[in-house]
């Protein structure tokens, strides 16, 4: 009798072992996502594994015939740690496609290993724009600073606003930020009264906040890493700012939706720019924040759509390969991809590889008790500045 | 007073005892040259292991020797790392051996300046100013993004082959090779320094300045000599990272780098040159293994083994591989009792 049920199971464990085994040789597509799950970035790789957990739960782990296998590894934010993990994914995981990035050495350093291995480097958050110029295999479905900060610019110079002070971190993207805004904000006639530059490490902004008061400009323009916000905030409206008539502008950074929720009525009347708002008045989009919100209890922010529209990205291009996943293939398959994201309709950019889509401009009002950027105004199918003017 | 011939003896065997290999030593080095054949696939995270055990080893020095505490060692890391990767960008040193050793000489060159101010000052002091000295070298590489890259990181550094033979590959098998070679003589010269006069000379000075200064031995010379040593060390450490990633990057220079690596030294005890190493082994298997097992609660687990040592070692917590080592000498056939016991160990308290 024993026996029976002995022999019973180990023939359904080797029909199993052979069904897997079917699967495998069909073949596996496998991505290795490279995020910070720890260290001063951890908020972005949160938001970005939620987001490809979604993606992979709504629609099935297997497109075109392949099973898609997602490895994860924390980087936490560091460079040459980056390196190595990549360089271990490709080597010992003989992974397809390595995905991740939030910060932009991190894009930067696995380039030349994207470029040497031949394979998909798809970076769902870094926003500087040289990235995607570094390797022909680097696709990028997060922004870019420039496209934001251009448009904030064009926005402010037709609303009145003739004088700004600028205030950046002192960083690279920093630098990006303040440099585009004010090439376009200059070109429509309008003046720079200072351009101010805060540490990036523990900023107090209230003297530079003074320094901006008492040039009285119309508006100040900031630029800060997403998880500064909050304080910039509280120190702008602490120095009654608000009240002497200064309107605070910027790219979508600083009123991250993941923050946005605990800024507090200061955050009120701040107009920026940027490429994705939880508030997004789309089908797709409310789909998308209830199903995300149901699963993690946070809401999205700008870099989850980074994650998510990555994944659906990958799984489209090998629906078009019909599963062929090398890597001149998928790019191949990648370029000109059009499709209706959460944040509205966005294009891969046949050209550079970019990625091309609205940029909004939004006010933070405050909706049934909570806050959100409330998109006004759109600017249509807006490509990376830096990588247009070049041509 | 003459010593008598018999003290004499007795000091110079005991000395050559000290310098003497242990069997445990040879295992540990054929074990890691082992490694460049025995597992191929391994030789990414082991070239890590190579350059974090140098670096370990460089703190070591000056930590486990000298009694000199620095939270700013990645300074040195970071000088190696973009002297190194300029050196190679810009096409002026192509050979990365000589780029290695002008990494090492730069940090080393800044190592001996900053030395003085470190004399200045008890431990907190000294604290201060490395913590100090890194944080105006990431400072200044930030502002000199024309040159640094700035926060983007040095990009476009093109790394030529090793001595013009030996490429480096994408799974890292030049890269472990060459970092286990550069650790392994660097290691030799180390052993050799702490076990000469020199070192022990040091030893004194890290257990007592006061009285070190009263039998004759001049301790800041030796201060400034075994941190200018120990800085070339970190730069040389430094230059392997910017020739195995091609890469330089500000964090180079964080304090992160340096909490990091006191931890690597505490996990695997200073004060025996191998410390560093074995630190650096567990720390990066730990590190992986349990990073890609759980990718968002590791440092939870490493705190927790770092709060098991500690209580373990409560006395000293440099120290808690002492009584393993007390074993390893006593399982040693060469090292008969009477040698043993001015070891290393303790150096006084």
């Amino acid at each position: 009798m024993m026996s029976k049920y002995v022999t019973g199971a180990v023939a359904a464990l080797a029909l199993g072992a052979l069904a897997t085994g079917g699967a495998y040789a069909q073949g596996t597509v496998k991505i290795g996502l490279i995020v910070s799950m720890t260290g001063q970035q951890a908020s972005t790789g949160k938001q970005i594994k939620a987001a490809v957990d979604l993606y992979m739960k709504q629609h099935g782990d297997t497109v075109a015939g392949k099973k898609i296998e997602v490895i994860l590894r924390d980087s936490g934010s560091v460079p040459d740690h980056t390196k190595r993990l990549a360089q271990e994914l490709i080597v010992n995981d003989h992974v397809n496609i390595i995905a991740g990035f939030e910060i932009t050495p991190a894009a930067l350093v696995a380039a030349p290993l994207a470029t040497k291995a031949k394979v998909v480097e798809l970076v769902m958050a870094a926003g500087t724009s040289i990235i995607t110029e570094k390797s022909p295999y680097i696709v990028r479905t997060s922004f870019t600073v420039p496209q934001s900060a251009v448009i904030i610019a064009d926005w402010a110079a037709q609303n009145k606003i003739k004088k700004v002070v600028t205030i950046v971190s002192d960083y690279a993207p920093g630098y990006d930020a303040e440099k585009s805004f004010t090439e376009r904000f200059k070109s429509h006639g309008g003046q720079i009264l200072q351009a101010i530059r805060v540490p990036l490490a523990n900023p107090d902004f209230a003297p530079f906040l003074q320094r901006a008061a008492d040039a009285k400009p119309d508006a100040i323009y900031i630029f800060v890493p997403s998880g500064q916000g909050g304080t910039f905030m509280k120190q702008f409206t602490e120095r009654g700012l608000d009240k002497a008539g200064i309107k605070l502008i910027g790219t979508g950074d600083v009123t991250d939706d993941d923050l946005l929720p605990g800024m507090g009525d200061a955050a009120i009347g701040t107009v920026t720019a940027h490429m994705y708002s939880a508030d997004h008045q789309s089908a797709a989009n409310k789909a998308y924040v209830a199903a995300f919100e149901k699963a993690n209890h946070f809401r999205p922010n700008f870099m989850s759509v980074g994650g998510y529209d990555g994944m659906h990205l990958i799984y489209a291009a090998l629906k078009k390969t019909k599963g062929k996943a090398d890597a001149e293939s998928l790019i191949a398959a990648m370029k000109g991809m059009k499709w209706e994201s959460p944040r509205g309709p966005i294009e891969i950019d046949p050209q550079t590889r970019d990625i091309i889509q609205n940029i909004y401009i939004r006010k933070v009002e405050k909706k049934d008790g909570q806050l959100y950027n409330v998109e006004f105004e759109t600017f249509k199918a807006v490509k990376d500045p830096v990588k247009a003017a070049k041509k | 007073m003459i010593p008598s011939p018999a003290a004499i003896r007795a000091a110079t065997e005991w000395l050559s005892a000290r310098a003497r290999w242990h069997p445990l030593e040879m295992l540990f080095w054929l074990a890691a040259f082992a490694a460049i054949f025995v597992l191929p696939d391994q030789h990414l995270i082991l070239t890590e292991i190579a350059w974090l055990g140098l670096f370990a080893l460089s703190l070591d020095l000056i930590l486990g020797y000298a009694g000199i505490i620095s939270l700013g060692h990645a300074a040195f890391l970071g000088l190696g790392a973009y002297t190194a990767a300029l050196l190679a960008k810009f096409h002026i040193v192509d050979e990365p051996v000589l780029a290695l050793l002008c990494g090492g000489f730069v940090a080393m060159a800044v190592g001996f300046v900053t030395s003085f101010l470190v004399l200045r000052g008890s431990d907190l002091t000294r604290l201060m100013v490395t913590l100090g000295v890194a944080l105006i070298l990431a400072e200044i590489a930030n502002r000199n993004g024309w040159l640094t890259g700035g926060a983007d990181g040095l990009q476009g550094v093109d790394i030529k082959p090793v001595l013009g033979l030996f490429p480096f590959d994408l799974a890292g098998h030049t890269g472990y090779t060459y970092c286990l070679i550069v650790l392994f003589i660097l290691f030799l010269l180390a052993r050799r320094l702490v076990n000469s006069p020199f070192g022990l000379s040091l030893l004194s000075v890290k257990s007592n300045p006061l009285r070190a200064l009263a039998i004759g031995i001049s301790v800041d010379t030796r201060l400034v000599i075994i941190y200018t040593i120990s800085a070339f060390y970190a730069g040389v450490a430094g230059a392997l990272v910017a020739q195995t990633t091609a890469f330089a990057s500000l964090d180079l220079f964080s304090f992160d780098r340096s909490a990091d690596l006191l931890l690597v030294l505490i996990i695997g005890g200073a004060g025996y040159l191998y410390g560093g190493l074995i630190g650096a082994i567990i720390f990066k298997f730990m590190q992986d293994y349990l990073s890609a097992l759980t990718p968002q609660y590791w440092p939870f687990w490493i705190g927790l083994v770092l709060v098991v040592l500690v209580l373990v070692g409560r006395e000293r917590i440099t120290s808690w591989t002492t009584p393993i080592r007390r074993l390893a000498a006593r399982l040693d056939w060469r090292t008969t009792a009477h040698l043993t016991a001015p070891s290393t160990e303790e150096p006084g308290h």
